[in-house]
């Protein structure tokens, strides 16, 4: 629809709601807390619990502990989280009657969309820089070349999910329904990521490995994580005799899909949905 | 300034008009053509029980949904073609508290005032006025959290009039507030109409508030059954109502029938009986029929005595 009414600007409206997001989220603690607390808790928990039984390296030099193999899992563990949180928020408005004046202000939807993901985005990119920051106490390297190298991947990979939270969010009616699909949905590509263990090589003889390979291969995250964990620990201290994409790949297929699902958070908001008839 | 009177349907300029308008949701019809005009300052009230299709028609009117069958035009402004410009002209509260409990009212409102386009100048200059008239300046930095029911709601106002809306339309604006608070947004929606000449376009089911308006509109499963002033459908009845509720009104319905010069009618289980009332007449009913009835009573007719008998239902059994 064409614009000539002065006012709202598309930029400004993306400002404000990003920044409403922002507010209402550090300004309930328990959800910066639950957001973070949960994946630190499992990565100390496992990293130390399984360190005996997990071995991948093919030299002591570039032996990698659980600890260190599971750190960018539970980074994008914590992006995640944090997605549905603030995607959860799509329902708390709409039940709460904010959406709606939101939807009958003179502004595009396309802006609105932009508000709540990039506001979604930088919420959870800041709670990954904070989980990152336990990164220090491990075996890394750091150069200023890397850390912003970090930073942009966590902020497009909070991007993606945050879409995906968004376009399923849009259409349900309560946080329980949202709770099921992102069990059904988020967890399991999280756990197929490569997240908590490395993707089998094909040609193994069995036909379960070939599968494992070929699902975790399509999956998005697989990449995003692999991203994390190349940019974090180098090339060299990759699971000798497992896959793991190259680089340019998983940039690649991490901004294809992230405007991918930016595009469908965008599609399905142009439909009214059966919450606004309620 | 013009009375409330002058306002009303005699003036060329129509701030909205409902035209054949038919909405369904799946198989339930919720409106069936529904056509009425609301003129220009009009402080005006669509009143009808829970289920009667108001909430539908409120949405249709604020843009949230779109219209399937017939037209619907805002100061002359198609809701769908120019959905753009109908959207700058409509300050709307809907029932749900549309207020962020986490910001403050400031912060409420600076987003608000992004989404409609006010320049930084202005929104400060707007919040003062705003607040200052609905008396929560001193409120400004606190959490929406901490105020009460009825100041939340005075911040949802604030919020909805920001951008000097031509029409405010409010759906059942005082649901949950007490009777003090209650009365307090009427004297706030009254005065503002008054002081700025804005149209004013409100849902409720609460009869004695639909009294309030200039005009109401009265809608029963998705029609619309009546269109006036409160006064001059009140005065259409004429007379008196008495109501009777009896043990088993059944029977004392077919004693009453029976007297030639009363009509009773029974709806939903309570007796009443229209026409010219004089005290010789209560006391001889309640004198014979003295063992089945359990309260007489006689009044004015009311909202409720219209929808009866435009509908043949209690308002509030019809749902």
């Amino acid at each position: 629809m064409a614009d000539q009414t002065p006012g709202s600007s598309f930029v400004q409206v993306t400002q404000s709601l990003a920044w409403r997001e922002l507010a209402r989220f550090f300004r309930q603690r328990n959800r910066v807390v639950g957001a973070i607390g949960t994946p630190l808790f499992m990565w100390l928990l496992f990293g130390f619990g399984l360190d005996q039984s997990f071995s991948v390296g093919n030299s002591p030099e570039t032996e990698t502990s659980f600890l260190e193999y599971y750190f960018p899992g539970s980074l994008v563990l914590i992006l995640m989280f944090t997605a549905i949180y603030t995607t959860i928020s799509v329902i708390e408005d709409r039940q709460a009657g904010f959406l709606q004046g939101v939807l009958v202000a003179p502004v595009s939807r396309q802006a609105m969309v932009a508000g709540k993901v990039l506001g979604g985005s930088i919420i959870a990119m800041i709670q990954g820089v904070l989980f990152l920051l336990a990164a220090l106490f491990l075996d890394v390297d750091w150069t200023v070349m890397q850390v912003v190298s970090l930073v942009a991947i966590l902020f497009v990979a909070s991007m993606m999910m945050t879409c995906v939270g968004f376009s399923f969010a849009w259409k349900m009616e309560s946080t329980q329904g949202f709770h099921a699909i992102m069990n059904l949905v988020l967890m399991p590509m999280w756990l197929l990521s490569g997240a908590f263990f490395p993707v089998p090589q094909m040609g193994t003889g069995q036909w379960t490995q070939d599968v494992l390979h070929w699902v975790m291969k399509v999956n998005p995250l697989t990449h995003v994580v692999s991203l994390v964990r190349q940019f974090l620990y180098g090339s060299d201290r990759l699971a000798e005799g497992f896959w793991e994409p190259s680089l340019r790949v998983s940039i690649v297929v991490m901004l294809v899909a992230t405007a991918l699902f930016y595009g469908w958070a965008i599609r399905v908001c142009q439909r009214s949905t059966s919450g606004d008839l309620k | 300034m013009a009375t409330v009177s002058e306002y009303s349907v005699m003036s060329d300029q129509r701030a909205i008009e409902f035209q054949a308008l038919s909405f369904s949701y799946g198989d339930r019809q919720a409106l069936n053509d529904v056509s009425f005009d609301v003129g220009v300052g009009e402080l005006f009230s669509l009143l009808g029980p829970n289920g009667s299709g108001k909430t539908t028609l409120f949405r249709l009117l604020s843009t949230l949904i779109t219209p399937q069958q017939g037209s619907l035009a805002v100061f002359g402004k198609d809701v769908i073609n120019q959905a753009h410009q109908v959207r700058h002209d409509l300050g709307v509260v809907f029932q749900a508290p549309g207020v962020d409990g986490k910001l403050s009212v400031r912060e409420n409102l600076a987003v608000q005032a992004v989404l409609y386009g006010l320049s930084k100048t202005d929104t400060r200059v707007r919040i003062d006025e705003v607040c200052g008239q609905l008396g929560i300046t001193d409120r400004l930095n606190d959490q929406v959290d901490e105020l009460s029911g009825g100041l939340r709601r005075r911040v949802e106002l604030a919020k909805s009039l920001l951008h000097r809306p031509r029409l405010l339309i409010m759906d059942e604006p005082t649901t949950g507030l007490d009777p003090s608070a209650r009365s307090d947004v009427w004297n706030y929606i009254r005065q503002l109409q008054q002081t700025t000449g804005m149209t004013v376009f409100m849902t409720t089911h609460l009869l004695e508030e639909a009294d309030h308006a200039d005009r109401i509109a009265i809608l029963h499963e998705g029609e619309l059954v009546a269109l006036d002033k409160p006064e001059a459908l009140r005065r259409e009845l004429g007379g008196d109502v008495i109501t009777i509720t009896a043990s088993d009104p059944e029977v004392l319905l077919k004693k009453l029938e029976e007297d030639d010069e009363l009509s009773p009618r029974l709806i939903d289980g309570v007796i009443r009986i229209s026409g010219t009332v004089d005290s010789q007449l209560i006391s001889d009913l309640h004198t014979r029929y003295h063992d089945e009835v359990q309260q007489i009573s006689v009044g004015k007719p009311s909202l409720e005595d219209v929808f009866i008998a435009r509908t043949g239902h209690q308002f509030w059994g019809a749902s």
